[in-house]
């Protein structure tokens, strides 16, 4: 087996896990300030209390995985977006604290400046990780020494900055189904609402983006043209999306939660395939690009790493899991909650 | 301004703000441990309230933990990426298994040690405290692999692909047990126990002082004292076999940490001093000999001074010289403390020696002080390399960062962190007033009859 493939696979599986994770909380982060009232915000925050911190360390572990095994795509990336990376680790600080903090002091002054805190990382975390996936479609300048050679400001064209809103407006849709799954009374009667309107914004921007894909970016679905077969995946994806709404509409929440769940990984499916084998495209010199081979780390290390995968991430599906089925069911807040 | 200089003072102010809380949080995981067990074992609701309120502040110090932490991964490809390239297959490794088998674990349960009292049964509850636990300790076992490997690299190759050069794993687990890693374990972690040791301790003379939660404070205390004794042996114990590591490994260093200049002569044991550097001597109150008998077991033998290494070779020596012997003389302070509390104790004194409870207060700065000019002294010690004989610190930035950038990001960093520790003491200071949840009145008595 090429351990280059498979690692190539396992960093995208860990960064799916991590979407698909976080992507739900902080598409409620998202959608926070549309609650009403502590009631409802207590509610939204305790909706992910337990997990929103098992959630990002798919993050971290995502990063740690580049990191040992591409680590030239680490080194490339994280230096080249600098200010950017910064800007997304402050946003997850203010999240982080800010779920913690607000429920600290009674004052309404006090836990407002953290609901919108909350609020308005959680936006620009989903932002600026668009804004990263944006940048990998399009490319970015980088020289034969493999160092980035633009500025921070040419990270944000106008592609980079449709995916920024792709991306958040999947997290809000994905965030809304789960305050649906996980509330009950009056806030779960409003997220239904929610949903509906974020399904409609995200069909926008899915629609907007695959079109100007596919115009200014067509070597995306080069793959899919060398390999008929993988057209099946646009079409179940597209299946998968239409199914949201019919689930919501039969109020079978969690089925709605799996198929946008499923959508999410759809998605990275499809921007694996087509940034393939490229892991940083250079634009405009192609042939300064990072590849899967050419910015990996020794075949020693992809196959100690690969018996720690192996042997580690049984153990942690086996946590998650448990994790969220202990948490099962409609969120009630009690002493312990935030 | 310069940009490596601007790097390493981002680096070290992330890193050292960090270092603040997982100390903190593998310590009071063991405190909890011992705790719960009790709790469940003995069924005496007093344990079960005293789990309760520490799970509380461990809570709060979890989360800034983590949100710290994560700037921490991302900060070696930030800013120095060249380091990055040149050891991502090692360095990295040991970063990526730390996330597998250590903040999975960690974060996972810690749902449950923090959410779960009535979603579990409590022996269900009290597993996840010891996996937390565990994690926690997990977690140090591969960061400081990583960190020593920069210290005493071992079980690589260095391979050189054109103009890349980098560094290969030969063999995985010489890179996990290189010469340092077991011992700058231990001391870690006997660090990070004495550190909540010393928080529960605080925390609880506070309350005796305030005769406020008596029945609450006089068990933790109890239960933070047997952690201390233990910890501040560790600490004696491993400090010295640690410095034993770097005397034979890395002489440069050891030199620096005892300002110890001439190329080949016996060497002094200072217990306060001032450096000079331009004389290149010490001024200060010293033992005479007593490092050569140290390292070599003989008073006249020579010991490798700082004039046998190139200046560029040199670590600077002030700050490592200070921070060392400030380290060792706080590692003394927190001892006499202990013992003095073992002392009074045994005597059954401790709980109303109001002049000693006073003391225990601010102790609790002590060990986090040591921690942090330990840290330094490791860190700046291993100067100027970044990775100890193979790459210098001024090597290894990011070639794609501009000076401003760093500049811009540093001046973030602390604002926020400011913020965030201002919060933090604040938010600690409410939580111990607050104190303890609960029939406190009705423990007190309990244990009067019994």
């Amino acid at each position: 087996m090429d351990l280059h493939l498979i690692w190539f696979i396992l960093v995208g599986v860990l960064l799916a896990g991590y979407a698909i994770l976080d992507g739900f909380d902080l598409g409620v982060g998202a959608l926070h300030l549309f609650a009403k009232g502590d009631q409802e915000r207590r509610l939204m925050i305790n909706s992910i209390g337990p997990v929103w911190d098992g959630n990002e360390v798919w993050l971290v572990t995502g990063g740690g995985a580049l990191f040992a095994a591409f680590p030239d795509v680490y080194a490339t990336l994280a230096s080249g977006f600098y200010l950017a990376v910064f800007l997304l680790i402050f946003a997850l600080i203010f999240r982080a604290v800010a779920i913690e903090f607000r429920s600290k002091q009674a004052s309404a002054v006090w836990r407002q400046s953290w609901d919108v805190a909350f609020s308005v990382a959680s936006i620009l975390s989903a932002f600026l990780f668009g804004v990263v996936i944006g940048n990998l479609i399009w490319g970015i300048p980088l020289g034969a020494d493999k160092e980035f050679q633009g500025t921070f400001f040419g990270l944000l064209h106008p592609y980079a900055l449709l995916t920024g809103v792709m991306v958040l407006s999947v997290c809000m849709m994905h965030g809304a189904i789960y305050v649906v799954m996980k509330t009950q009374g009056e806030l779960h009667d409003k997220a239904r609402g929610w949903v509906k309107n974020c399904i409609i914004f995200f069909m926008i921007m899915y629609v907007l983006l695959t079109m100007v894909t596919m115009l200014y970016v067509p070597k995306m679905v080069e793959h899919l043209k060398a390999y008929p077969i993988l057209f099946l995946i646009p079409v179940v994806k597209l299946l998968v999306i239409a199914n949201i709404p019919r689930e919501i509409y039969h109020k079978r929440d969690f089925l709605a939660f799996l198929s946008s769940s499923v959508a999410i990984v759809l998605f990275m499916f499809l921007f694996g395939a087509g940034i393939f084998p490229n892991m940083v495209l250079s634009n405009p010199l192609p042939e300064n690009s990072l590849t899967i081979y050419n910015a990996s780390s020794s075949i020693k290390t992809l196959q100690t790493m690969f018996t720690i995968a192996l042997i580690g991430m049984p153990v942690v599906l086996a946590y998650t899991i448990s994790i969220y089925w202990i948490f099962r069911g409609k969120v009630k807040l009690d002493n312990h909650s935030y | 301004m310069d940009i490596l200089l601007l790097s390493r003072i981002q680096f070290a102010l992330t890193v050292m703000f960090h270092y603040i809380y997982p100390p903190l949080s593998i310590g009071l995981g063991m405190v909890l441990v011992i705790m719960e067990s009790m709790s469940i074992f003995t069924k005496n609701p007093l344990y079960h309230q005293m789990t309760k309120f520490w799970v509380k502040i461990f809570g709060l110090i979890f989360a800034i933990g983590v949100a710290t932490g994560i700037v921490m991964e991302f900060e070696f490809g930030t800013n120095w990426a060249t380091y990055s390239r040149y050891v991502g297959d090692i360095f990295g490794s040991a970063l990526a298994a730390e996330g597998v088998f250590a903040f999975f674990l960690e974060s996972g349960f810690l749902a449950i040690l923090l959410f779960g009292w009535d979603k579990v049964s409590p022996r269900m509850h009290w597993i996840s405290t010891m996996l937390v636990c565990l994690g926690a300790h997990f977690s140090a076992v591969w960061i400081v692999v990583a960190g020593s490997w920069m210290q005493t690299p071992a079980g690589y190759h260095i391979v050189t692909q054109g103009s890349h050069v980098r560094a290969e794993i030969t063999d995985f687990w010489a890179m996990v047990f290189n010469p340092s890693s077991m011992e700058r374990l231990a001391h870690v972690l006997s660090g990070a126990w004495e550190t909540a040791a010393f928080m529960v301790l605080s925390i609880s003379a506070f309350y005796l002082l305030k005769k406020k939660h008596i029945a609450f404070a006089k068990a933790s205390m109890k239960v933070a004292l047997a952690m201390a004794v233990i910890a501040c042996l560790g600490q004696m114990i491993t400090g010295r076999i640690s410095a034993e590591g770097v005397a034979k490994r890395q002489p440069a260093k050891l030199a620096a940490m005892e300002g110890h200049y001439a190329a080949q002569a016996p060497a002094d044991f200072y217990i306060l001093g001032i450096v000079d550097d331009n004389k290149s001597e010490v001024n200060g109150l010293k033992i005479k000999g007593m490092l050569s008998y140290l390292t070599t077991g003989d008073f006249n033998k020579p010991v490798q001074g700082l004039e046998s290494f190139k200046k560029e070779d040199r670590p600077p020596v002030a700050i490592v010289f200070q921070s060392y012997h400030g380290m060792i003389i706080i590692g003394i302070v927190c001892m006499f403390l202990v013992f003095t509390a073992v002392i009074l104790l045994w005597q059954k004194r401790l709980f109303e020696s109001t002049w000693f409870l006073k003391l225990l207060v601010p102790a609790v700065l002590l060990p986090q002080l040591a921690n942090q000019l330990g840290w330094i002294t490791a860190e700046v010690g291993r100067q100027p390399w970044i990775v100890y004989g193979l790459l210098r610190t001024s090597e290894a930035l990011s070639k794609s960062v501009q000076a401003n950038a760093v500049l811009t990001s540093l001046i973030m960093f602390t604002l926020i962190y400011t913020l965030l520790f201002v919060l933090f003491i604040f938010l600690l200071d409410q939580k111990i007033k607050h104190g303890p949840e609960g029939f406190e009145h009705d423990i007190d008595t309990q244990m009067h009859r019994a």
